[in-house]
C-alpha cells in the first residue's frame, strides 16, 4: 500500500512536471507566434493595403512611455540615491567611499536603470494591455475587428510591441540620467565632491558597452512585456474574474521573466 | 419580404455537412442549410443548441470540424487570406452586447471600417458616419462614447458600424437579448427597414419567439445540434411534429410568466413572494 502510495505519488509529481513542461513549451511557441506574425503585418501589411497606423505606435508610446515619465523619475532618483547611501557605508568600512561613484555608475547603467524601468513599465501597462485586450475579448470586441477585415494583430498588438520596444529603451535611459543625478547629489552633499567631478568620473570609468548593455537588455525587456501582456489578454477566458486572472498573471510572468533575462544577459555579457 | 421579382433568387449562404466539435462533445451534427439573397433567415434554438456555434462557423470566425460553408460562392475556410479579407468586407455583424470598441466615440466606432478599408477623407467619413446614425435613429450621438449610451442605443450604433461599408449580408447575434419589449420591436423594425431599404441578406440568430416570427422570411430550429426545421413561419405553425409544436408551447409558457409567477420561482416560497412589498 505504501509503495502503491509513493508511487502514485512519483506519478503525479513526474505528471505535473511534465504538465508544466508543455505548458511553458505552448507558451514559448505562442510567443514566438505572436513575433513571427507580428513581423509579417509589419512587413507585409502595407502591401494588403493593411499598414500599421503610426496614430496608433505614437498614441500607444504616449500611453507606454510618456504618462509613465513621473513615476519612474522618481523611483529612478531614489534607487540612484539608494546605491549612493549604501555604497558610501559599505566603502567607508574600508576609507574608500571616493571610489563610491564607479559602484554607483555601473549598477545604474547596466543593471538598475533597466530593472527598476522594465518592472514598473510591466507593472503599468504590461498589466493595462492584458485587461484591456482580456475586456476586449470577452466583449466580443476582437470578434468584431476580425469579421470588419481588420486583423486584430496588425491593429493592436504590433502598435504596442513598437511603441514598447521604443520606449522601455528610451525610458531606461533617463532612469541612467536621473538615478545618476539622484546619486551625484547626495555624494555631493555626504562627501562634498563636485556634481562635475561626480560626472567626470562617471564618463571616466563608462564605456559604450555598458551603455549599449543597459539599452540592449531594456530593448528585450519592452518586447517582453508587450508579448506576455498581449498573449494573456488573448487567452482570457469566462468573464470579468477572467480578466483579473489574466492582469495578475501577465505581471507575474512579466516580473519573473525580466529578472530571469536580466540574469541571462549579465551572466552572458560577463562571462 | 423577399425579392418578388425574381422567384429564384441566388444562394448567397451555402452550408453542407457541418460538423463541429467541442473534444468528444458535438456541437453541430451535418447541418445543412441555404440562405438566399434579400431573405431574413432566422436562426432559433434553445440554450445549448450549437446556434452560436453556427453563427461563429456564418462569419469566418472558427473553423468547423468537418463540412462546408460557402459565403456569395466562396468556400470560406478554402480561400487565402487576402480574399477573405476582400469577402469579409462584404459581410455586416451585430454581436449580442454591440462590441463597440469603448475607447472610440459613437462616430469614431461607425468611421472604423471606412478608415480601415477606404482612402476617404475625414469629412467625407464623418458624413457617412451621420447618414448611418440617422438610419437607426442615432443622429447627432456621434460624439459621444459607447459608455454614455443604453443599452437599445449600443445595439443601433453596432448596426450602424455593421452596415457603413454597405455589406451583402448581415448577421445578427441575439437581437433582443438585454432589451426590454419596446426596444427589442424597435430593433425587430430596424432590421426590416435594412432589409427593405437596402436590399440586405440578413441571418438573425436569436431565441425570442415573437420577433423571430415578426422578422423571418425563413426560419431554421436547432436543436441539440441537428436541423428540426427549415421554412416559412407559417409552415412552422402547421408543422405537425410533436417536437416542434412543444418547443414552440414551452417558449409560448416561458413568454406569459407573470410577475407574482416570476417572484415565485425567484425565492422559491409562494406565500413568501406574495406577502413582500411591491
Amino acid at each position: 500500500m505504501a509503495e502503491g502510495s509513493n508511487q502514485s505519488v512519483a506519478y503525479r509529481f513526474f505528471d505535473k512536471i511534465g504538465r508544466m513542461s508543455t505548458s511553458a513549451l505552448e507558451e514559448m511557441g505562442r510567443h514566438g507566434v505572436m513575433i513571427a506574425e507580428s513581423l509579417y503585418w509589419l512587413i507585409i501589411g502595407p502591401r494588403m493595403n493593411q499598414p500599421v497606423r503610426l496614430g496608433a505606435v505614437f498614441s500607444e508610446m504616449m500611453e507606454i512611455g510618456v504618462r509613465a515619465i513621473g513615476i519612474i523619475g522618481i523611483m529612478a532618483a531614489a534607487i540612484g540615491a539608494m546605491l549612493a547611501i549604501q555604497g558610501i557605508y559599505s566603502l567607508k568600512i574600508f576609507g574608500a567611499e571616493g571610489h563610491v561613484v564607479v559602484g554607483v555608475a555601473f549598477s545604474m547603467v547596466r543593471e538598475f536603470a533597466p530593472l527598476i524601468t522594465g518592472i514598473l513599465v510591466a507593472g503599468r501597462s504590461g498589466s493595462a494591455l492584458s485587461a484591456r485586450l482580456g475586456t476586449m475579448k470577452i466583449n466580443q470586441e476582437l470578434d468584431a475587428l476580425e469579421v470588419m477585415g481588420i486583423n486584430p494583430v496588425r491593429f493592436l498588438v504590433v502598435p504596442s510591441l513598437l511603441a514598447s520596444l521604443i520606449m522601455v529603451p528610451v525610458l531606461t535611459f533617463m532612469s541612467m540620467v536621473l538615478g545618476l543625478y539622484a546619486a551625484a547629489l547626495y555624494v555631493n552633499a555626504a562627501l562634498g565632491m563636485s556634481l562635475a567631478a561626480f560626472f567626470d568620473q562617471t564618463v571616466d570609468v563608462l564605456s559604450v558597452d555598458d551603455l549599449t548593455h543597459g539599452l540592449g537588455k531594456a530593448a528585450i525587456f519592452g518586447i517582453l512585456i508587450a508579448l506576455i501582456g498581449v498573449l494573456n489578454g488573448f487567452l482570457v477566458k469566462g468573464g470579468a474574474e477572467g480578466v483579473g486572472k489574466a492582469t495578475t498573471r501577465s505581471v507575474v510572468q512579466c516580473i519573473s521573466a525580466i529578472v530571469v533575462t536580466d540574469m541571462l544577459f549579465a551572466l552572458v555579457a560577463t562571462f | 419580404m423577399t425579392d418578388q421579382t425574381d422567384p429564384n433568387p441566388p444562394t448567397v449562404i451555402e452550408v453542407r455537412d457541418l460538423v463541429t466539435h467541442y473534444g468528444t462533445r458535438q456541437i453541430l451534427n451535418g447541418v445543412d442549410v441555404d440562405i438566399v439573397e434579400g431573405e431574413i433567415m432566422v436562426i432559433m434554438g434553445g440554450s445549448g443548441s450549437g446556434k452560436s456555434t453556427f453563427l461563429r462557423h456564418l462569419m469566418a470566425l472558427q473553423r468547423p470540424t468537418s463540412g462546408t460553408i460557402k459565403i456569395l460562392g466562396q468556400d470560406v475556410w478554402r480561400l487565402p487570406q487576402k480574399k477573405l479579407f476582400e469577402l469579409r468586407k462584404k459581410l455586416g455583424v451585430t454581436f449580442q452586447g454591440g462590441a463597440l470598441f469603448s475607447s472610440m466615440t459613437v462616430g469614431e466606432n461607425i468611421m472604423l471600417p471606412l478608415y480601415e478599408h477606404t482612402k476617404l477623407d475625414r469629412m467625407t467619413m464623418e458624413i457617412m458616419a451621420r447618414m448611418k446614425l440617422e438610419v437607426v435613429d442615432l443622429a447627432g450621438f456621434e460624439d459621444l462614447m459607447p459608455s454614455e449610451l443604453s443599452g437599445g442605443m449600443i445595439k443601433r450604433a453596432a448596426v450602424a458600424r455593421a452596415v457603413i461599408m454597405d455589406p451583402r449580408i448581415l448577421f445578427f447575434d441575439e437581437p433582443s437579448a438585454g432589451l426590454d419589449p419596446v426596444v427589442s420591436s424597435q430593433l425587430d423594425d430596424l432590421i426590416l427597414r435594412l432589409r427593405d431599404a437596402m436590399g440586405m441578406t440578413i441571418c438573425v440568430v436569436t431565441h425570442e419567439l415573437e420577433s423571430a416570427f415578426k422578422i423571418a422570411d425563413r426560419i431554421t430550429v436547432l436543436d441539440r445540434g441537428n436541423i428540426l426545421f427549415v421554412g416559412t413561419v407559417q409552415e412552422l405553425h402547421d408543422h405537425p411534429s410533436e417536437r416542434i409544436q412543444n418547443l414552440l408551447n414551452r417558449r409560448s409558457e416561458e413568454a406569459e410568466i407573470d410577475a407574482d409567477e416570476y417572484l415565485r420561482r425567484l425565492t422559491g416560497d409562494k406565500e413568501e413572494a406574495e406577502g413582500m412589498p411591491r
